[in-house]
């Protein structure tokens, strides 16, 4: 009678000195599953890096609760900014960001979303963007070429694309600029479905990035004819840059994670270590070579925020340069 | 042909191994109990089960997902038929006539349909998948948007061209949920369009999930409770062994519409972005429109749950393709997959089947072996189920309620689409009252997005041009939808006219 009387206030006092003991080592965790959303549609570049981040955070057992991966591709990311705006302060969604992050604020400014306000945690990497055609153009062989059919052809050129204010329109109206002409992009619900429709002929071009390409280029059906990096990169050593012959287009596509705004500082300090030890990886540096992608260091935190607030400001330039627009095709 | 038979026993054998065998029934089982729960659905519990995989081989690990897949279309219905609350999105059009079955006292009956029907929507695709592989790729690399739209057409002329409905009531209910569908994002241009009282949360849309709950829970048993005052005596359906072989022998009665299910499912399944819940919606518009008997659908036609039950099986299959063969997820499903198999080192596309054949006609060979596996679960967990029915309407009802609140809840994280299903399942109710069909709104909110992209990336690449649709050389498979579409449209008019004619014939004689 008396040992079972003793058993249980030796059993709280035992269980607070382990909280005590534990408590200041045991970092925050999340609580519940966290939602990964990705701002853009299934199968394209980012969907395809949050997906093997999300396993490889499963596969190294670096989360107590699983991150679930969300696509919210609507309105060229604005229905993902929009929700990462209503999380505010919440500490259980991150969203794997591009280029949209900046451009569809600006160019829809009644959304009332500003980026910058947004938790910075990581920079994955750099990713960059090819000019592809079908494999059987055979009269396509090159820039000149290319600029040559499209112009042959104008409007009825069909460029294939993930939205108005999505990068690649961007860069599609940058190269409507500097070639001079004009031609109708059509978009589609991710860089997967841009690809599949390049390699099904409905469309004639497309700026894909190399890992939505990569298969089908593999396969012998699409080609690169242009990189639009300022170096060429290990994965297409054949291909020349804009640069190389003379275009002056240099243009890349961020990925990187962020929280809401208001994320409290422990699960920053989380978030950040995480995506840290992710970008560390054998796993995702392999990654980053075979789908060319460029990660040498991961830019985080604070020095990620101002990378944001600087790259908003170019893209409101670029944006100005080009015309709203010419990017929205109106 | 030999060389293929070759491929597919060394994959049946594989898939036979103990470690892949088990991984099949342990995928099957989990993915009853996911597709069955409402608000869990293959797509959640694929992500959630995902980190289990990384502790096997990647054939096992894809074998034991898929079957996870393959199990939640099954498990579905389950809730679909015993609760009326659809288990998972592609289990929605099994409500349409399996709950009116489960409140005759036919639970059983319908069960064993879903299951059967289940079963022989997958059987058919995987061999479709087994021998076409390849031809099929691409086909689906032919369908454009053109194609597509042509496609939703199609699907909305077999709601339309429901012999006996009410024509003008089914194309209000259609455009009902083509408004509800609008809500939100502009497509093209990414504007926020349709924002009701200019609240924020109408911005991320109406979801579907939120409707069918909406308006099948909570609706149905609105009208449920006015019918029949809560005293509704279902009656207690008995499982016995001959009431099982007595309703093995019904088979008859719905092989036709599974058949057109399954081939239906299979090839919508294929084309990337449509998925499975497209196609068990329009199954069970084909089923009713070329049914001799099209009024008693709705009211408890086996074939209006074995047509969806087929078509959904068959879909899951079939979104297998464009994952395998073009790295293009036909689901959202697939889309996870697709992620595992970059995690275990595979990169999906065109030359898959060549660098990695083992772990392709494994998979395939799990699919064969996964179908039996789940139908026999299901016809021997058959008795079970039906026990929820033998619950007393007055508990049975709030642990509806609480399902449907958990099931939205689950789904989008929101309170506010605790709301909104609430209201719609009101709206649902009201239109019940003035004798509307709510199946075809349901049917647009999900193929309105659909064919809206579709309709005007094809009008944005033909400049405006509507004949592009129809253009006989640059799109001869939509002009052949389109031509299809128009005739289903006709169809009832001209059954209408005979019936009339028939009539007048009977009355002058």
């Amino acid at each position: 009678m008396l040992k079972r009387k003793l058993f249980y206030p030796v059993l709280a006092m035992a269980s607070a000195v382990a909280v005590l003991v534990a408590g200041p080592v045991q970092a925050w965790q999340p609580k519940k599953p966290v939602e990964f959303i990705i701002m853009a549609g299934t199968g394209g570049g980012a969907d395809q890096i949050a997906r093997l981040l999300q396993g490889l955070i499963e596969k190294k057992g670096l989360s107590s609760r699983p991150f679930i991966p969300i696509n919210k591709p609507g309105g060229s990311g604005a229905e993902a900014l929009r929700y990462m705006q209503d999380k505010a302060g919440d500490d259980h969604t991150v969203m794997m960001t591009l280029n949209s992050f900046y451009t569809t604020p600006i160019i829809q400014s009644d959304l009332g979303v500003d980026p910058t306000k947004f938790t910075p945690i990581g920079l994955m990497a750099m990713d960059t963007f090819l000019l592809w055609v079908h494999t059987d153009r055979s009269d396509i062989t090159d820039l000149d070429s290319y600029v040559a059919a499209v112009k042959a052809k104008g409007l009825d050129w069909k460029v294939g694309g993930t939205g108005s204010g999505q990068e690649d329109s961007v860069l599609t109206a940058m190269m409507e600029a500097e070639f001079d002409y004009k031609v109708t992009y059509i978009p589609f619900p991710g860089g997967g479905t841009v690809a599949k429709n390049l390699i099904g002929k409905q469309i004639d071009s497309t700026v894909n990035n190399p890992s939505e390409q990569m298969a089908f280029y593999q396969a012998g059906s699409s080609k690169p004819l242009v990189q639009f990096t300022g170096e060429r990169m290990a994965a297409f050593p054949d291909v020349p840059t804009a640069k190389e012959l003379g275009v002056n287009i240099e243009y890349y596509m961020q990925r990187s994670v962020n929280g809401p705004p208001g994320m409290s500082a422990d699960a920053i300090a989380f978030y950040t270590d995480l995506f840290q030890q992710l970008f560390d990886s054998k796993e995702w540096q392999d990654f980053c070579v075979s789908d060319g992608l460029t990660c040498d260091e991961m830019i985080k935190n604070d020095a990620l925020g101002s990378f944001h607030a600087n790259q908003y400001v170019a893209h409101q330039k670029l944006i100005e340069q080009v015309g709203a627009a010419a990017i929205t095709g109106e | 042909m030999g060389e293929i038979a070759n491929l597919l026993a060394a994959g049946l054998l594989q898939a036979l191994e103990p470690l892949n065998l088990g991984m099949i029934l342990a995928g099957c089982m989990a993915g009853l109990f996911i597709g069955a729960m409402p608000g869990l659905g293959s797509v959640n519990g694929v992500a959630i089960l995902l980190p289990v995989t990384f502790l096997v081989p990647p054939t096992a690990a894809i074998i034991f997902l898929a079957a996870l897949y393959y199990g939640a279309m099954y498990g579905g219905a389950i809730s679909s038929i015993t609760l009326g609350i659809p288990g998972a999105s592609t289990a929605v059009a099994t409500v349409f006539d399996g709950r009116p079955m489960a409140q005759k006292g036919l639970a059983d009956q319908a069960l064993m349909g879903a299951a059967i029907a289940s079963f022989i929507g997958g059987t058919i695709s995987v061999v479709l998948f087994t021998l076409f592989a390849p031809p099929l790729a691409e086909l689906a690399l032919k369908f454009g948007p053109q194609e597509e739209f042509a496609l939703m057409v199609l699907a909305f002329a077999t709601f339309i061209g429901l012999g006996g409905d009410d024509i003008p009531k089914t194309i209000f209910s259609i455009l009902l949920g083509l408004v509800m569908a609008a809500v939100g994002f502009d497509i093209i241009s990414g504007q926020p369009r349709l924002i009701f009282f200019d609240m924020v949360e109408f911005q991320r849309g109406i979801g579907f999930l939120v409707l069918a709950i909406g308006i099948y829970g909570i609706g149905e048993m609105l009208w449920t409770l006015e019918q029949t005052s809560g005293k509704v005596q279902i009656e207690n359906v008995k499982t016995t062994w001959s009431k099982f072989k007595e309703n093995l022998g019904h088979i008859k009665k719905y092989l036709p519409t599974t058949s057109l299910g399954s081939a239906l499912g299979f090839f919508v399944g294929t084309l990337p972005a449509a998925g499975a819940t497209p196609a068990s919606l329009m199954a069970y518009g084909l089923a009713k429109t070329f049914s001799k008997d099209p009024e008693s659908f709705g009211k408890g036609n086996i074939s209006g749950v074995a047509a969806p039950e087929a078509a959904n099986n068959a879909a899951s299959t079939g979104s297998m393709l464009p994952m395998i063969t073009l790295g293009i997820p036909g689901s959202p499903t697939t889309a996870i997959l697709l992620g595992g198999m970059i995690i275990w080192g595979l990169r999906p596309g065109p030359l898959l089947f060549a660098n990695n054949p083992d772990f392709v006609w494994g998979l395939i060979g799990s699919m064969y072996v996964a179908n039996f596996v789940t139908v026999a679960l299901n016809l021997a967990l058959i008795p079970l189920f039906v026990r929820v029915l033998a619950m007393p309407f007055t508990i049975l009802t709030p642990v509806i309620f609480i399902l449907c609140f958990v099931g939205v809840f689950a789904t989008t994280d929101r309170m506010f689409d605790v709301w909104l299903m609430l209201v719609l399942g009101l709206g649902g109710y009201l239109l019940r009252k003035l004798n509307y069909p709510v199946a075809p709104a349901v049917l647009a909110i999900v193929l309105g997005p659909l064919a809206e992209r579709s309709m005007r990336q094809s009008l944005i690449s033909s400049r405006g041009d509507v004949t592009t649709f129809v253009h006989p050389v640059e799109h001869p498979i939509a002009l052949i939808c389109i031509i299809l579409a128009i005739a289903l449209m006709l169809y009832p008019v001209f059954l209408n006219y005979r019936r009339k004619r028939a009539t007048k014939y009977r009355e002058s004689t």
